[in-house]
């Protein structure tokens, strides 16, 4: 998957737990937790579904891999390589 | 399969601060618990007064009361700054011409600042209100509204995001404070240009015992939130209650990761361990479980008091990571918000070194009623044994599920064991809320006699050992925060596209329940994608963390014959469960 396909595919993952957030406005540095406002259950509903959609597992410990834009897109990047 | 029991050693129960529970509490009153306070030097009780003046004017008056962790690094107050901080902010309120009763609010992130203003309020006797930051702009109004705020302490941000957009509407709040050192916003004012022009030196005025000092807002399954009123007597409890069920003591380093804008942060997170003089841990920052975990190792933590879902979020990250770091500090472990799983019980054990004692307590009761006690066995999965002082009974249950109530006032106490009943608390305990404030009528209904009806459903083993069975009712469990089905569907209603809403607890595994939301569109409108999304928006930024995290579209809702929507059933179809007694449907599908 394409480093701009995989930024999609996380963007719409924050949409669709986070739909009050202007994601136009996220940078791609930005700590997504606090930036976006989630919970700690809506961070656990972001992981899932990127978990479905790239068939990856993502474990605990990589949440912290998770925290933007940018380490999420090379964290499931590296996944995808991996395999 | 039930948990095997968790066996105490002669060890642990000489340890503990309640050592012999059978014989405290044969023995135990309230008059005496209060006799471990020191009371007002003119008589009287002040819960700010046990929580800062005695320890500030005493041998503690150095000892750290407050470890604040923030984004610029650790903050420490002593019990002597606590004081003069207190002070400052009681002289300020007195400048602003709040008075004795009146209610001061805060919204707030877990920092000094809210400790001050919850302290400050309680010596001034004024009434203290907390407010959950991660509440949206609705469930503020509504609470300020409620509460007859005065004067609301928040940040710029908080009150830019949450509380500009709707102060139009709550005209009897005279003033906003600021923190931090920026201008103000308009309409609000400085909090520390205030607190520099008044003097540091207060003398708490007389309070009684019965005067009202807390106003802890909770949801109901109809209506709009309750204001409980709490009184200045409650410390005996808040005191007494945790030094048996958390084994606190002077010199502990305590950590309560409730958050103080819930009663548990309030009673047990500020009150409760700075009577004792223990040393009370502050983190600004939201779970990871690193950092969790870095917490209790470097800040030396004694006594921990958190919730199921966090401890269910530790457990995903297994056992290896905790054991990589240094819990040798920590000498008991507790848990209250929502029933504890065994597995969380014996989970605590191999990760902590210590078993977990869930708790139960409610909003309504101030302080824990029904726990694990350190020096008694646990069973997993139980909530353990009532207070001493504490007097429960399960009364039986009439069609509604709730205790049944006679004409004359009369209840029915159930005594065989592992029979499920209501769960009641008979009257007497210092903490006991003293009514919902301007609703008599629903503070009146939640007493038959001389018991308060809980509203929780329970059974008792042979032994005494209590169990949680579920809610009478329809409130919602999610993370440990009550959330009310109405206050929820209210606001779905108010988007255009919604006529009617049905919202319900949905069964998580790690949050215990999620807010799910049955919606009835309105002729016209599309149930699509787009605007489920929509709608999820809109729930998330009216009502912050009560917001559905679910969403569907249902344009059949279940009614009784008297119109409402039928949560109940809405519940038993989306478990697959049997649909019960239908005879109250209007239209059963």
């Amino acid at each position: 998957m394409k480093p701009e396909d995989m930024d999609r595919l996380i963007r719409t993952a924050l949409r669709e737990v986070a739909p009050d957030a202007d994601l136009a406005q996220l940078g791609a540095d930005a700590d997504l937790r606090e930036a976006l406002g989630l919970d700690s259950l809506d961070f656990l509903r972001v992981v899932e579904l990127l978990s479905q959609r790239t068939g990856h597992r993502i474990d605990e410990e990589d949440y912290p891999r998770l925290a933007t834009i940018t380490s999420a897109t090379t964290f499931l990047s590296d996944r995808a390589a991996v395999r | 399969m039930p948990s095997e029991t968790i066996r105490k050693t002669p060890l642990d129960r000489a340890a503990a601060n309640l050592a012999d529970y059978p014989a405290v509490r044969q023995s135990f009153t309230w008059a005496s618990a209060r006799g471990l306070l020191r009371g007002l030097p003119g008589g009287g009780l002040n819960v700010g007064y046990e929580a800062v003046d005695r320890h500030a004017t005493g041998e503690r008056r150095d000892a750290v009361a407050l470890r604040c962790l923030g984004p610029d690094g650790v903050t420490e107050l002593t019990y002597g700054d606590l004081l003069r901080r207190t002070n400052r902010f009681a002289n300020l309120l007195d400048q602003l011409g709040v008075g004795r009763g009146d209610r001061v609010f805060s919204l707030l992130g877990r920092g000094p600042e809210l400790y001050v203003t919850a302290l400050g309020t309680l010596r001034h006797a004024s009434v203290y209100s907390p407010l959950f930051s991660a509440f949206g702009p609705e469930p503020i109004r509504e609470r300020l509204a409620r509460g007859d705020g005065m004067v609301l302490v928040t940040t710029p941000e908080l009150y830019a995001q949450k509380v500009a957009p709707v102060r139009d509407r709550l005209p009897n709040l005279r003033r906003v404070l600021v923190t931090g050192d920026g201008p103000p916003p308009p309409g609000t004012s400085s909090l520390n240009a205030g607190l520099r022009t008044v003097e540091d030196r207060f003398e708490v005025p007389p309070t009684e015992p019965g005067e009202m000092a807390l106003l802890h807002f909770t949801s109901g399954t109809t209506g709009r939130p309750k204001g409980a009123v709490h009184v200045h007597e409650a410390v005996v409890a808040h005191h007494v209650t945790a030094a048996y069920a958390l084994d606190l003591r002077a010199g502990d380093v305590f950590w309560c990761t409730a958050d103080p804008g819930w009663v548990t942060g309030t009673s047990y997170g500020i009150i409760a361990p700075l009577t004792h003089g223990a040393t009370v841990l502050v983190d600004s920052a939201e779970f990871e479980a690193r950092r969790w975990y870095a917490n209790l190792a470097e800040h030396r933590v004694t006594v921990w008091y958190t919730a199921p879902t966090a401890l269910r979020m530790l457990m995903r990250h297994g056992a290896a990571l905790p054991a990589g770091y240094d819990l040798t500090a920590l000498r008991h472990v507790s848990s209250v918000g929502e029933p504890l799983n065994p597995e969380a019980v014996v989970w605590g054990q191999a990760a902590l070194g210590h078993p977990v004692h869930d708790n139960w307590w409610q909003t309504e009761t101030g302080a824990i009623m029904i726990s694990n006690f350190p020096a008694l066995d646990i069973r997993p999965g139980s909530m353990g044994l009532p207070m001493p002082g504490v007097e429960v009974a399960l009364l039986a249950r009439g069609e509604d599920g709730r205790a049944e109530v006679t004409d004359e006032g009369q209840v029915r106490v159930v005594d065989s064991p592992d029979t499920v009943g209501e769960l009641a608390l008979r009257r007497g305990w210092p903490s006991m809320f003293r009514g919902y404030l301007h609703a008599n009528a629903r503070y009146a209904k939640c007493f038959a006699g001389d018991w308060y009806l809980t509203g929780d459903l329970a059974r008792r083993d042979a032994d005494g050992y209590h169990w949680f069975v579920g809610r009478a009712d329809d409130v919602i469990k999610s993370a440990g925060h009550l959330i009310g089905p109405f206050e929820v569907e209210s606001i779905l209603m108010e988007h255009p596209a919604v006529a009617e809403a049905g919202v319900i607890g949905k069964p998580d595994r790690v949050a215990g329940e999620v807010v799910k939301a049955f919606v009835t569109l309105r002729p016209g409108a599309i149930a699509d994608d787009e605007l489920r999304l929509d709608l999820l928006a809109f729930g998330r930024r009216r009502l912050g963390v009560m917001a559905p995290k679910e969403i569907a579209f249902d344009n059949h809702l279940p009614h009784t014959r008297s119109g409402k929507v039928m949560r109940r059933l809405l519940k038993a179809r989306e478990f697959g469960l049997p649909e019960g007694d239908l005879s109250t449907l209007e239209n059963a599908r």
